[in-house]
C-alpha cells in the first residue's frame, strides 16, 4: 500500500506533538535510513586524532547508481544502545571524524548525504576540553566551501550547532514530524518561561516544525510521514525518503561546481530578517 | 547622514556595565574583583583594566574603538535593524518590546558596531559585540554585520577584526538566528578568497553560537585574560555531570592550554600585538586594484587611500 495516497487525516498535531513523534524512540535512525537504501555501505571510523565517535557513522555506500559518502548522527533503538551512541550526541572527535568523510569525498568526487538526528552536541567537561565550540565551527567552515554536492535530511531532531553542523548544504529536507531548532524547546522554556515545563509553549515559539521552517524559506522541502508518524511504517517511511533525497540528488549532480558554489553561498546569505533604513532618523530611541 | 552619525557620537551612552556599583557622583567605580574604589578616569585611560588587580573589565563596542587609531574609525551598517520575524511572545515580554527597551538602554540598534578603522596606520574592516545589548546574542543583524564586515573585507583587500562576546545565537529569532552561524561562517569563506585575515579577539563572555561558529575558526584567536569561553554554559555541565567544574574550567588559558587559541593577551598589550600582526599580513598581501574600493559614497566612507594609508 502506498501510504502517500491515502486522504491525509485531519488531525491537528501541535508543535509539541511533533517535538514527540521527532524523538520517538521507533522513528528510523541513520542507520536505519543507510541500510534501507543504500547497498554496499563500508562504515569508515575515526577522526584520526583522538577516536571514534558512535555518535556520527559515516561511510561510502552505492545510492542508487552512484557513489555517495552518507554522515549521519546516529541514536539508538534501547537504552543499551543508546548509551554506546551517547543518545546521538556527539563529541568534538564525531564532527572531526565527518569533517575527515567530507574532505575525502570531495577528493574523489563523491557526493555528500548527510541525516540530521540530534538532541544537541555532547554537553560534557570532556567535551569542551577537546574543543567542542571549534569542532562544530570547522564543521560548518567545511561545509560552506566542500567542492561536492550536499543533500541534507532532517529524519528526526535538529538540536541547535550539533546539527548545524553536520547540515549546510546544497539542499536541506526535513521529514513532516521532523524539527529544527535554535535550542531545545525545554532549554527555551526554562530560560524565557523559566519553566522548563512550559516546553510545549516554547516549541509553538520557537517555529521549529518542517512546516514552520518551510513558510520560513529555511529548508527546500517537507518529506510526508505516513499518517501517525515514521515509526507506525518504517519501511514506507524510508522509502518515501530516500526517493526525495534520490530526486534532489540529480538536481544538485547535474549542477556545475562553479554555479553549485555559488547557489550555495546566496541559499545562506540571504538568511536573515532585518530592515534597512537610511537613517535612524525619527526611530526615537537613540 | 552626516547629521545621524554626528548625533549618534555625542549620545554614546554611559557605560551599562554591570560590574560597576554606582558610586555618588560616578567619579569612582568599585573593581568587581578586588572591590577597591578606583577613580572612574584612571580606569578609563587604562582600558578598563583595574589598576590594582588586573581584573578586565566589560567594555561597550564603542569603547573597543578606543583601541584604534583616534579619528580613523567610521561606521557602517548602522541603519540595520532588527525585527520580530516569529512573533515571539513568553508570558514576560514580547521580542519586540524588548528590542525596543535593549535599544532605549543602551543607544545602540542591535549587538554589532561595524566599520573600518586603522590601527597604526594599517586599515581593517572591523565589527564588535555589545554584550550590553541582549547578551550579543547572535540574530539577523548580528549576522549580516558580521557577514558585510567579512566582506567588506574582501572587497577592499583588509583584514578584518573582531571583538566577540556572546551569550550564544538569539532564541527569539529561532532558526534564523541558528543559521546566522553558517551565514557569517559563508561571509568569511569569500575573505579567506581575497587572502584577508580574519583576526578574532574573544571577551567574557563568550559561549554557544558564537564559539561555534566563526571566531573558532578565525586566522588568529586572540582571548583576553580570565575571560570565560566554551561551547556549552558551566551550569548545565555542572547539572549533567552532577558535579562542579573545577577552578579555571573555560577560562581564557583553558583555551590556550587545550590548543584551542593563539594566545591570551592583556588589553593594554592589544593594540601592539594587533599592529605586529597586520604588519606581517600586510607585507605579503598583494596591493589593491585602483579605483576599485568596494565602497558606498556615504559619510560613513572612511578617508583611507585604497586600503592602505
Ligand atoms: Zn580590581
Amino acid at each position: 500500500m502506498d501510504q502517500l495516497d491515502t486522504p491525509h487525516v485531519p488531525v491537528e498535531l501541535t508543535p509539541w506533538d511533533r517535538v514527540q513523534l521527532a524523538r520517538h524512540p521507533q522513528r528510523p535512525h541513520s542507520l536505519d535510513y543507510i541500510f534501507a537504501l543504500c547497498e554496499d555501505f563500508v562504515e569508515l571510523h575515526g577522526d584520526r586524532r583522538f577516536g571514534d565517535d558512535a555518535a556520527i557513522v559515516g561511510g561510502m555506500a552505492s545510492f542508487g547508481n552512484r557513489t555517495v559518502m552518507v554522515i549521519g548522527h546516529q541514536k539508538g533503538n534501547d537504552t543499551r544502545e543508546n548509551m554506546k551512541r551517547n543518545f546521538g550526541m556527539p563529541h568534538p572527535e564525531g564532527y572531526r571524524k565527518a569533517q575527515r568523510l567530507m574532505r575525502h569525498a570531495e577528493k574523489f568526487g563523491i557526493p555528500v548525504l548527510c541525516f540530521v538526528d540530534t538532541p544537541a552536541a555532547d554537553p560534557n567537561k570532556e567535551s569542551e576540553e577537546r574543543g567542542q565550540g571549534n569542532a562544530i565551527a570547522e564543521s560548518i567552515q567545511l561545509m560552506t566551501v566542500l567542492k561536492t554536492p550536499i543533500v541534507v535530511t532532517v529524519i528526526g531532531e535538529g538540536g541547535s550547532g550539533g546539527a548545524l553542523a553536520l547540515s549546510v548544504g546544497d539542499r536541506i529536507l526535513m521529514q513532516e514530524n521532523s524539527i529544527y531548532s535554535v535550542a531545545s524547546p525545554e532549554a527555551t522554556a526554562s530560560i524565557l518561561w523559566r519553566d522548563a515545563a512550559r516546553a510545549p509553549d516554547a516549541a509553538r515559539a520557537l517555529k521549529l516544525t518542517a512546516q514552520d521552517l518551510y513558510a520560513l524559506e529555511i529548508i527546500d522541502e517537507i518529506i510526508p510521514e505516513v499518517p501517525g508518524g515514521a515509526h507506525t511504517d518504517r519501511l514506507a517511511t524510508m522509502a518515501t525518503v530516500g526517493k526525495r533525497i534520490a530526486a534532489h540528488l540529480e538536481d544538485v549532480c547535474a549542477l556545475d561546481l562553479e554555479i553549485l558554489m555559488r547557489q550555495r553561498y546566496d541559499k545562506y546569505r540571504r538568511i536573515g530578517h532585518y530592515e534597512e533604513q537610511q537613517s535612524f532618523a525619527g526611530r526615537g530611541f537613540l | 547622514m552626516k547629521e545621524f552619525f554626528r548625533r549618534t557620537k555625542k549620545s554614546f551612552p554611559a557605560d551599562q556595565s554591570s560590574e560597576q556599583a554606582q558610586i555618588p557622583d560616578d567619579l569612582w567605580v568599585k573593581c568587581s574583583s578586588c572591590r577597591e574604589l578606583i577613580y572612574r578616569k584612571e580606569l578609563n585611560d587604562n582600558l578598563k583594566v583595574c589598576p590594582k588587580c588586573g581584573h578586565h573589565m566589560r567594555m561597550s563596542a564603542r569603547e573597543w574603538i578606543g583601541l584604534l587609531d583616534v579619528g580613523s574609525f567610521s561606521e557602517t551598517d548602522a541603519h540595520l535593524l532588527p525585527t520580530d520575524p516569529l512573533g515571539f511572545v513568553t508570558p514576560d515580554e514580547a521580542y519586540a518590546d524588548k528590542l525596543k527597551k535593549s535599544q532605549h538602554r543602551t543607544g545602540l540598534a542591535d549587538a554589532v558596531l561595524a566599520g573600518v578603522g586603522s590601527i597604526d596606520g594599517l586599515w581593517m574592516a572591523l565589527a564588535v559585540g555589545d554584550f550590553a545589548f541582549m547578551g550579543s546574542s547572535m540574530g539577523s543583524v548580528y549576522g549580516e554585520k558580521m557577514s558585510r564586515a567579512a566582506e567588506r573585507g574582501a572587497e577592499l583587500g583588509i583584514p578584518l577584526l573582531t571583538i566577540n562576546t556572546s551569550g550564544g545565537a538569539r532564541q527569539q529569532e529561532g532558526v534564523i538566528a541558528l543559521m546566522q552561524m553558517a551565514k557569517v561562517t559563508m561571509a568569511l569563506s569569500r575573505l579567506a578568497e581575497a587572502r584577508q585575515p580574519h583576526i578574532a579577539i574573544l571577551v567574557d563572555p563568550c559561549y554557544g553560537g558564537v564559539t561555534a561558529s566563526y571566531p573558532s575558526v578565525a586566522d588568529v584567536i586572540i582571548a583576553e585574560p580570565g575571560a570565560n569561553i566554551g561551547f556549552a554554559g558551566k551550569r548545565l555541565i555542572e547539572q549533567i555531570m552532577r558535579q562542579k567544574l573545577p577552578a579555571g574550567f573555560q577560562t581564557s588559558e583553558f583555551m590556550l592550554n587545550h590548543g584551542m587559541i593563539d594566545m591570551v593577551t592583556p588589553r593594554g598589550e592589544l593594540r601592539d600585538v594587533l599592529a605586529r600582526l597586520l604588519q606581517h599580513y600586510r607585507r605579503q598581501s598583494p596591493p589593491m586594484e585602483e579605483g576599485d574600493d568596494g565602497m558606498e559614497a556615504t559619510d560613513a566612507t572612511p578617508i583611507y587611500v585604497h586600503g592602505r594609508v
